[in-house]
């Protein structure tokens, strides 16, 4: 460079990032507007342009430094040029405008991975999540879609599908954890009258309040469902596959929709799969919203036409099941961890978990946390790492109490045993289950009788009806714990839940009767006192069923503090609120209808509740 | 459309995994990704992409590439977006309205300086296959 030959001869010395960044930055046009303006001032004998490598400060290119001096320009435009080579080297005033000023003191930005929420997720179902057009197949191409498809039809048998699904230790994500590879062989190995066919079948009717694991997981990766039925078709046999999705979810729905188009014009589905000679196509069932659909049985009806009802096992699905013949029907999440097992091998995947649970487990955290949301988490992560690290803990800094885990099926675990590990057994130890992985996390502002009063009247709602115990007895119950919610209850009825409890476990045909009963079984096991004090005292110990609390007025706090507002008797519906402005209130308790509005309104802590 | 065979796949991941990564000195400057699962749609993700796509256009930045996604997790604080600089790595917004996105547009995606006061984190999630 000519320039850098003869340095002594100049007066001022610009240097211009000639680095990558700066350069698709413009600092070339940058450069050549210089020369142009330096020539036009008469300057070229004092100034020189020094093309320079990278500065390091690619985010605020084009870069220019002055030198001597260190003055530092950045983000320069052509048009900034004129009127900065006039103003610095012509006529030697700075322009500060252009030039960089550090940013006063900001907050340093977390890397993502170092965030707890972040930190402690393993994912795997969730592999694409946030990262791909889920309407786009090539991106999920692009991610690793469809690899393991090809490894299946051209390079494993099924029974080597089988084995690896087997070996990986992956358990149905639905709920009961059966050993998906132990299915899967049991519907290969059965025999299908008149033809042969057999079927694979999706099952994405999630309907636990407060879960959206698979519709997550089918709004943001479709394809990962598709490509895991597939392989899924070729160990057992099937040619054809059902998705049964809730039509409440419209967007997953839609995606399915548009993932399925996607897949059949590529020839990822329908015949001779990318010229294997492998036919498997899937059609896409939109469930009307009965919860008992989830079940499998109930499902398979619905499929068929049939009322949603389920029926007695044996025969399981997989010796009859879609129009009598042999299917496999697993969840959506057990369908999404198929593909990386099959690219990564059963080792990998069973290296992740504890000896009973391989794998991980997509849960969604709702409730009393910080981090609503949906984590997917190692098994044998504890309740605590769960709560704590990854959901930032109970929000007003209440402490937290309980969390209820598998839905309304499920049961409550109580805070002294927040270090258990999240694994397939421990869970039922505890009295309740995995379930489909909703997690509803409870602070010191629940009342348990009124939680499993909720998830009785959700069970009592969605009964279909079709046997005894479920029926009849899930009302029994719930009357019961609408009477202790409202201070009716009495001595005898707490062994009379017990009793109902158990029969109806016993004896109910499906799934959904025989765990109606675990969120009341679990909360008389750890919160008895809780039921105790609702039946003896007559007294709700988190505030929460309002027939049972009494209100009344400081007539201290009233008048001194908020100068007998009259605020509490206004809003009283019931008249039952006496007092003027400026004098003390008081609730006239014959009248109270226990609304809590007074509670409420009062700005100034006067009205108690006890 | 023909069927595929095993090696147009091939074909298709290849360019498909070049298309998606924002490269420096490539056709784009910018990718923005706006999480657009139930969630993020219950949030207000929608008046998000929409004030997006004006920005983009009223800014004539054509080699900004916006793109939708499914839910990213941290529902409770929806709306989120990502953005991914060319050659840098992405980072996180969240809890958004259609101002901060305005000021994010220009800030950081015109003129590449993050806005630390509504992002989240910087990098990808580690995700294992």
């Amino acid at each position: 460079m000519d320039e850098q030959a003869t340095p002594t001869t100049y007066r001022l010395y610009l240097m211009v990032c000639a680095g990558t960044g700066c350069v698709s930055n413009h600092s070339f046009e940058i450069r050549t507007a210089l020369e142009t303006e330096i020539r036009k001032h008469g300057l070229e004998k004092e100034v020189s342009v020094v093309p320079t490598g990278c500065n390091g400060f690619c985010e605020r290119g084009p870069i220019l430094v002055v030198q001597p001096g260190d003055i530092f320009y950045q983000q320069l435009t052509v048009k900034d040029i004129p009127h900065l080579v006039e103003e610095h080297f012509l006529k030697g005033r700075p322009v500060a405008k252009l030039m960089y000023s550090p940013p006063a003191a900001k907050a340093p930005i977390p890397v993502l991975n170092d965030i707890p929420f972040f930190k402690k997720q393993v994912l795997i179902a969730l592999r694409n999540r946030g990262l791909i057009d889920p309407e786009k197949i090539d991106e999920a191409i692009a991610r690793g879609g469809y690899k393991a498809l090809v490894k299946a039809l051209t390079e494993m048998s099924p029974e080597k599908i089988i084995s690896e699904v087997t070996l990986s230790g992956l358990r149905g994500r639905g709920g009961a954890g059966f050993p998906t590879g132990l299915k899967w062989q049991l519907v290969r190995n059965a025999i299908s009258a008149n033809g042969g066919r057999k079927y694979v079948v999706c099952n994405g009717d999630e309907g636990d309040p407060g879960a959206f694991m698979d519709r997550s997981i089918l709004e943001a990766d479709p394809h990962a469902v598709i490509e895991g039925m597939t392989i899924g078709a070729k160990a057992i046999g099937a040619t054809e596959g059902f998705i049964y999705v809730r039509n409440e979810y419209p967007l997953a729905v839609e995606r399915l929709g548009v993932a399925l188009r996607q897949a059949r014009d590529y020839g990822l589905l329908g015949a001779d799969i990318l010229g294997t000679g492998f036919d498997f196509d899937i059609q896409i069932k939109r469930g009307a919203g009965a919860f008992v659909c989830g079940e499998e049985t109930a499902l398979l009806a619905s499929i068929e036409g049939r009322l949603g009802e389920p029926r007695p096992r044996p025969p399981y699905p997989a010796q009859s099941g879609l129009w009598g013949k042999p299917t496999c029907i697993n969840n959506v999440e057990t369908w999404a961890n198929v593909p990386p097992i099959i690219s990564r091998g059963s080792k990998w995947y069973s290296g992740i978990g504890t000896p009973t649970s391989k794998g991980t487990k997509v849960f969604s955290l709702v409730g009393k946390i910080n981090n609503t949301g949906l984590v997917e988490v190692p098994m044998g992560i504890t309740l605590r790492e769960i709560i704590y690290d990854i959901g930032g803990g109970i929000p007003n800094g209440k402490a937290f109490k309980a969390v209820q885990t598998g839905g309304p099926s499920g049961g409550c675990i109580p805070k002294d045993q927040i270090d258990l590990p999240i694994d397939y057994e421990s869970l039922s130890a505890a009295g309740s289950m995995m379930g489909s992985g909703g997690m509803v996390i409870m602070d010191e502002d629940t009342c348990m009788v009124d939680v499993a009063r909720y998830f009785l009247s959700f069970t009592h709602d969605e009964s279909c009806g079709k046997c005894t115990p479920c029926r009849e007895g899930t009302k029994a119950m719930l009357d019961i714990l609408t009477r202790i919610t409202e201070g009716k209850g009495t001595e005898d009825d707490l062994p009379l839940l017990e009793e109902l409890a158990q029969t109806i476990k016993d004896t109910a045909l499906c799934g959904l009767g025989k765990t109606a009963p675990n969120p009341v079984l679990t909360t008389l096991r750890y919160f008895r006192e809780e039921y105790e004090a609702h039946i003896r005292q007559k007294k709700c110990p988190a505030r929460v069923c309002r027939q049972l609390n009494v209100y009344t007025i400081d007539p201290q706090i009233c008048v001194e503090k908020g100068r007998g507002c009259d605020v509490c008797r206004r809003n009283c519906s019931s008249e039952a609120i006496t007092g003027r402005k400026n004098e003390a209130h008081a609730v006239i308790q014959s009248k109270c209808i226990k609304c809590g509005v007074c509670y409420d309104v009062c700005a100034f802590g006067a009205v108690k509740v006890d | 459309m023909p069927k595929l065979t095993i090696d147009d796949l091939e074909k298709i991941r290849e360019e498909a995994e070049r298309e998606m990564k924002v490269r420096e000195g490539g056709a784009c400057r910018a990718k923005i990704n706006v999480h657009m699962g139930t969630c993020g749609i219950a949030a207000g993700a929608r008046g998000i992409m929409a004030a997006l796509m004006k920005e983009k256009g009223s800014r004539g930045l054509d080699d900004v590439l916006l793109t939708s996604s499914g839910c990213a997790g941290l529902c409770s604080q929806e709306p989120m977006i990502t953005v991914e600089m060319a050659g840098q790595a992405p980072v996180k917004y969240v809890n958004l309205t259609e101002a901060k996105v305005r000021e994010i547009f220009e800030k950081h995606v015109q003129g590449g300086v993050i806005v630390s006061a509504y992002a989240l984190g910087i990098g990808s999630e580690r995700t294992e296959p």
